[in-house]
């Protein structure tokens, strides 16, 4: 970078906020450099999402890897990569803006997470003399700071969500706070946290009482009862706008999302247009994004993030994420519209290819678009994070309506260092109801075995009436967890197909050599015997137990199966294919074609993809096995639900436990879980203490057993 | 016809042509040679095709189906009842004390998809007056274990306890004959009280009897064939050399015993007072004496290490070096044996015919089709293994034996297997026979028969009477495997042929004789005594030789070079 460029760039930073409204009226087209190569300091999907825009405009790409990644597809996508070293590297600052530079980087490209809301980068970037692609650096300050975000969008005219947050307690001041807001209020302990010391006040003639309820959990928990008071959204959605702005002083919104579907606070699925919104609601939140983000001098790619109140139909400024998000695709889908290209040209300091009113246009033409999230996460057990490797996977054909981002292949491992994103999938069609229906045959093919994933939940979500109906709300999965959890058994026929397929994959896993033929039953002799096989359902909780159900298989001829479930016998003849493993069946009543992944690690699991859904089953531990390897009785151990640290122990050896109680607190993937007690008993041992890793599956705490219990 | 117009036209265009021209002469030349023309495989495959002349639609192929039907169904009813093994309580009760039942044993031990092939399913059947013994009390047969073929031996508890009857002797023994012959892993199962006592005069003094299990063991595993038992319940006295004798021995703990003598009689010798675990249980074994080198929790986890210890042998699984790539099944449907054959064997074998639904592609090559022609001989294959067959298609005449012995010469030279099936009530008699030197002639044939050391193998079709069953390799000739079919009858001669020769020779015949003589031929009768390796329906033929062929020429086998006998020309 020259320095007469680099000097531009200082200048158009540090003018640009108190010099707003001059540049607003700025008509002279500022030179432009184009962008001849760029870092992106970023990994997985995102990193590939950069780097195929950027290769085609011809811009060099370097990645940067870290160990555990250096076989992850983003290293590999560029000639050009950098290894980083340890795995906290991506966070390395000085040492990325060091690599940008030796490499003749002139821009880093931050991605999403990781260093994209840095506000001290960006400034350190642009005092390097690399251009950081995003907003300038007093913009992320801006809005990283909670309350004056909320100051300068107040000051803006953009609505923040009503409250009070004054150091007057006076419980009456506080009533006439709650009644300026309107109710339902929320009163919620300054220092509080985990939902203690928090109510919520639906009228006024409860507010005191609530009030003092709080207030004395808040002294009991935390010794503090300073109280604050907000308005209380009951069925909130999340709606959000993204917006772009240039160095011109040009803004526009580029529609909005709703990704009112989350889990833990993450969305998993986002779309656009946001379902059942008022147009004249709709252009009202545009409007109000465009001033959060004129407010702020913004540049480049940002999202506005609203709460929507469903009841009144107001919404409330939350925060500004500075950065392009993970659900951009959505909105380049609707708007067909590339968001990386112009993040390039608002970095380069061109103007942005498009008015509003052209905007309009073409969200106009392009109908509807919704994003699932494909996590390794287990959704039955409240969506903890799963690693592996990926035995399979196998997506649905991307196209023009149907869009793939991931950062995984078969083969890669989602390791318990980083995000466990697997991929995004974006569906488009003419309206919501047919990207609906797109988005559930999509994911009806979407194959993945190794680590547990979200796509069955997903699909049930897609199918769940309200939500096909549109009527979503942040507290969506909650208010349905019965149905979206409901237990669906496997039929018969795919267990069926489990045993055959254990069955036949053993056979071709033999027979490297020509077979001994015949491979039939011989004689009038009655052996051998049908053969047994006892298939669990898996269950994500270690501590449960599917009952195993058996199947009981003879083999009569080549390709000839006598299959017993349940006391019901099926003839099938069935054709097994070892190179794609897949087993074909034809059922007297229906055919069946299977994909079987067995696990190499462990020999037992087994997922099975039929009929567009998944399946993990396993068999059943051999009666022997317990005793002649010595292997534990599980029901008197709590186990790790995965590969995990121990944080803390909370319990003692030969302490007497309830039900639920805490035992042990792990973390995994940088979140806590809190491990409890099964059941009523008291603890023999604790296996690990903290600070220990601890694989998936191996016991934290034994409970004395009911035989040791009388000692 | 074909028109003699374009001969006639070429003639005339000869006629208007120049004579002397050169390229004439080369026209007549192309007239009278045959050039080499190219035949294509399949071109050439046509000529060993056999061609079926079965009308499925016939009467008497409907009468004969549904009279073998019928048969077969009592067969299949009494292997059913003979499968169950001892008593519903004795299997109760044996299920209750954790124990698999003999023939889920067998299922465990073998690799899944692999076939088996049961010995003798029928041994025993209305052998002892007042005293069923289903199976003999035992059930052998061979299977696939972690790829290598082996012979598996199991006694079943539910019958007598698994006391060793004389039948069950000699299925054991012949088990073990068998895996000798073919050099095949023994897998023993143990679960017997040892020898029955009552019984005792038939069980132990003789050569064949109880100590030859033994002896049999013992000069298996000098000979390299790795023997292996699993001790899964009671193994006293002399039964306890079983695991003793083995080169590998599991025992399953608190269930499986070994001992000389059990605590009755310990106590009785010496009073010495001692339970059965303390005396000879699968702890003590496993830790104590050592005559047991693994210690199983459970018959799963046993089984599970017996396959380990098939694995470790390192034994040869290859396949027969000959065998063919790849092969086709019959053209002819084996099911169709049943219609073509029936049961009334007065009617002649179209033995072409049962060839057809055995041997692959139903591809023959006759040897000598038109030569002695109620011999059948030729090459075909089974599975991919090339085989020699010799089929009775009539009475045995001087030059249906020399042909015969012939054949074998050729397959004993070219190291291809024998399959002889039966169908043969003699050797020809009369004065024009004798004269002709059928005596010397036959003995050819059973001097080639006896002294052929390649693998053979026997399935009585029809009848086997006389000379007949020598010539045509009878139990006393060491075929590898016999297997008979349900309608075959095995006997010196049939019985009025043998009632009016009795009278003929004075002696006053009994009226039962008759009925008796009839009975004992029956292939029943012959199974239930072990005069063959079991009854099969016809349809299941070349499957039986199929893992016959396997047995006898993969994996490890033993190279043994024919030298025949004097044959007196």
């Amino acid at each position: 970078m020259s320095s007469v460029s680099r000097f531009r760039a200082l200048r158009a930073n540090a003018t640009s906020l108190p010099h707003r409204s001059r540049r607003w009226t700025s008509t002279a087209s500022e030179p432009t450099e184009p962008l001849k190569s760029i870092l992106i300091a970023n990994r997985g999907e995102i990193a590939l999402r950069v780097g195929k825009t950027a290769s085609q405009y011809g811009i060099r790409t370097t990645t940067l890897y870290t160990d555990p990644d250096r076989l992850s597809q983003h290293a590999l996508s560029s000639p050009f990569a950098v290894n980083l070293g340890s795995t906290d590297q991506y966070l390395n600052g000085e040492r990325i803006i060091q690599v940008a530079r030796e490499r003749g980087c002139q821009a880093i490209h931050p991605g999403y997470g990781f260093l994209s809301e840095n506000a001290a980068f960006a400034k350190a970037c642009t005092d390097a003399g690399v251009k950081f692609i995003g907003p300038p650096y007093k913009a992320i300050e801006a809005m990283g700071d909670k309350s004056r975000s909320k100051e300068i969008m107040t000051e803006a005219g953009v609505p923040c969500i009503p409250g009070y947050h004054g150091a007057e307690q006076d419980p009456k001041h506080l009533e006439q706070e709650a009644e300026r807001i309107g109710y339902p209020v929320l009163l919620k302990a300054v220092k509080g946290g985990g939902g203690k010391g928090m109510r919520i006040v639906m009228q006024a003639d409860e507010f005191h009482q609530q009030l003092d309820s709080a207030k004395s959990e808040a002294r009991s928990s935390f010794g503090d009862d300073v109280m604050l008071v907000e308005k209380y959204i009951t069925t909130p959605r999340h709606i959000e706008v993204q917006v772009f702005a240039d160095k011109h002083g040009n803004c526009v919104a580029l529609g909005e999302r709703d990704c009112s579907i989350q889990r833990r606070h993450q969305k998993i699925l986002e779309e656009s247009p946001a379902p059942n919104l008022p147009e004249d609601v709709r252009q009202d939140l545009w409007e109000k994004a465009r001033q959060a983000a004129l407010a702020v001098g913004y540049e480049g790619a940002g999202t506005v993030e609203f709460i929507f109140d469903n009841d009144s139909g107001e919404f409330f400024f939350m925060e500004m994420n500075t950065r392009l998000q993970v659900e951009h695709p959505v909105t380049e889908m609707v708007t067909g519209e590339d968001l990386v290209r112009w993040q390039i040209i608002v970095a380069e300091g061109g103007k942005l290819p498009l008015t509003q009113a052209q905007v309009e246009e073409q969200i106009k033409n392009r109908g509807h678009a919704i994003e699932a999230r494909i996590y390794a996460e287990d959704p039955s057990m409240n969506f903890i994070p799963s690693t592996g490797k990926l035995l399979h996977l196998r997506t649905p054909p991307a196209g023009e309506s149907v869009r793939i981002d991931a950062g995984f292949v078969e083969g890669d491992e989602v390791s318990s260092h980083y995000d466990p994103m697997i991929a995004k999938l974006i569906v488009s069609g003419p309206d919501r109801k047919s990207a609906l229906q797109k988005l559930v045959a999509a994911l009806e093919q979407y194959e993945i075995a190794g680590p547990v994933t979200n796509i069955e939940f997903i699909k049930r979500v897609c199918v769940s009436r309200q939500f096909v109906d549109g009527e979503v709300e942040t507290g969506y999965i909650p208010k349905h967890h019965d149905e979206l959890f409901a237990k669906e058994a496997a039929e018969p026929e795919v267990l069926a197909q489990a045993a055959i397929g254990l069955y036949e994959s053993e056979q071709t896993r033999r027979d490297h050599k020509s077979p001994i033929t015949p491979l039939q039953t011989i004689g009038f002799g009655n052996a051998p015997q049908p053969r047994q096989f006892h298939i669990v359902e898996t269950s994500s909780d270690p501590q449960i137990q599917n009952k195993p159900t058996t199947v009981q298989i003879l083999k009569t001829a080549p390709k000839t199966y006598h299959v017993t479930i349940n006391s019901q016998t099926y003839i099938t003849t069935s054709h097994f294919n070892p190179s794609t493993s897949t087993l074909t069946s034809f059922f007297p009543h229906t055919r069946l074609e299977t994909t079987l992944i067995p696990n190499p690690t462990n020999n037992n699991a087994l997922t099975l993809f039929t009929r567009g859904r998944q399946y993990r089953l396993h068999l059943a531990t051999p009666a022997w096995a317990e005793k002649a390897l010595g292997l534990k009785d599980l029901a008197h151990s709590v186990l790790a639900p995965m590969p995990c640290k121990v944080l803390r122990v909370e319990v003692e050896e030969g302490q007497e436990v309830k039900r639920n109680q805490p035992l042990v607190v792990i973390e995994s993937m940088k979140m806590e879980t809190v491990i409890r007690s099964p059941q009523d008993g008291r603890v023999r041992r604790v296996v690990h203490r903290a600070g220990e890793m601890v694989k998936a599956g191996t016991g934290l705490v034994e409970f004395e057993g009911e035989d040791e219990g009388g000692k | 016809m074909a028109s003699p117009a374009p001969i006639r036209a070429f003639a005339r265009s000869l006629h208007h042509l120049p004579r002397r021209r050169v390229w004439s002469q080369q026209q007549c030349l192309v007239q009278r040679r045959r050039a080499a023309t190219y035949t294509s495989p399949h071109q050439a495959a046509q000529i060993s095709i056999i061609q079926t002349a079965v009308d499925a639609n016939s009467e008497r192929y409907r009468e004969n189906a549904a009279s073998m039907r019928e048969l077969t169904q009592r067969l299949t009813t009494l292997h059913e009842e003979a499968a169950k093994g001892g008593t519903d309580k004795a299997r109760q009760k044996h299920v209750e004390r954790g124990k698999m039942l003999v023939r889920d044993r067998v299922t465990a031990v073998v690799d899944p998809g692999t076939s088996f092939l049961e010995l003798s399913a029928l041994a025993g059947h209305e052998l002892y007056p007042g005293e069923d013994v289903p199976g003999g009390g035992m059930l052998t047969g061979i299977g696939t274990v972690e790829g290598v073929m082996c012979m598996i031996i199991a006694n079943d508890s539910t019958v007598k306890g698994g006391s060793y009857y004389p039948i069950t002797i000699r299925k054991h023994t012949r088990a073990q004959e068998i895996a000798q012959q073919n050099r095949l892993p023994c897998i023993y199962l143990v679960d017997s009280g040892g020898a029955n006592l009552p019984h005792q005069k038939d069980v132990f003094p003789d050569r064949d009897h109880f100590g030859r299990l033994f002896y049999n063991q013992a000069r298996m595993s000098s000979a390299g064939i790795p023997q292996i038992s699993v001790v899964m319940g009671s193994c006293t006295a002399g039964g306890a050399y079983v695991p003793s004798m083995s080169d590998e021995s599991i025992i399953v703990n608190e269930q499986g015993t070994v001992f000389l003598a059990g605590p009755p009689l310990v106590k009785a010798a010496t009073g010495e007072e001692v339970t059965a675990e303390e005396l000879g249980g699968g702890k003590l074994h496993s830790e104590v004496s050592g005559v047991t080198d693994y210690l199983a929790v459970d018959d799963a986890h046993a089984l599970i290490l017996a396959r380990r210890c098939i694995s470790n042998l390192n034994y040869p699984t290859a396949p027969n070096p000959d065998l063919r790539p790849s092969f086709l099944e019959p053209l002819h449907d084996p099911e169709e044996l049943d219609g073509i054959v029936g049961t009334n064997l007065k009617q002649a074998i179209p033995m072409h015919e049962v060839i057809a639904r055995i041997v692959d592609s139903s591809h023959f090559s006759e040897f000598k089709p038109s030569y002695g022609s109620t011999l059948i001989t030729g090459f075909a294959t089974i599975y991919g293994h090339p085989v020699g067959i010799i089929a009775n298609n009539g009475i045995l005449f001087s030059e249906s034996s020399l042909k015969g012995a012939h054949f074998i010469e050729l397959c004993c030279q070219r190291n291809i297997p024998l399959i002889f099936l039966q169908n043969i009530s003699g050797f020809m008699v009369g004065q024009d026979a004798e004269k002709g030197g059928i005596a010397k002639n036959g003995a050819k044939l059973v001097t080639a028969v006896a002294c052929a050391d390649v693998p053979k193998f026997t399935v009585i079709v029809g009848s086997s009477a006389g000379a007949g069953n020598y010539g045509m390799c009878g139990r006393a000739y060491s075929p590898r495997f016999l297997w008979t079919w349900p309608s075959a009858k095995t006997s010196v001669m049939g019985p009025e042929q043998l009632t009016a020769v009795m009278e003929a020779v004075g002696k006053k015949v009994d009226t039962g004789l008759r009925d008796r003589i009839e009975k004992e031929s029956e292939a029943l009768f012959s199974t239930a005594r072990l005069w063959d390796d079991g009854i099969i329906p016809p349809s299941h033929t070349r499957r039986v030789l199929g893992m016959g062929l396997q047995a006898a020429m993969g994996g490890s086998v033993e190279k043994k070079e024919t030298k025949f006998g004097v044959f007196r020309m």
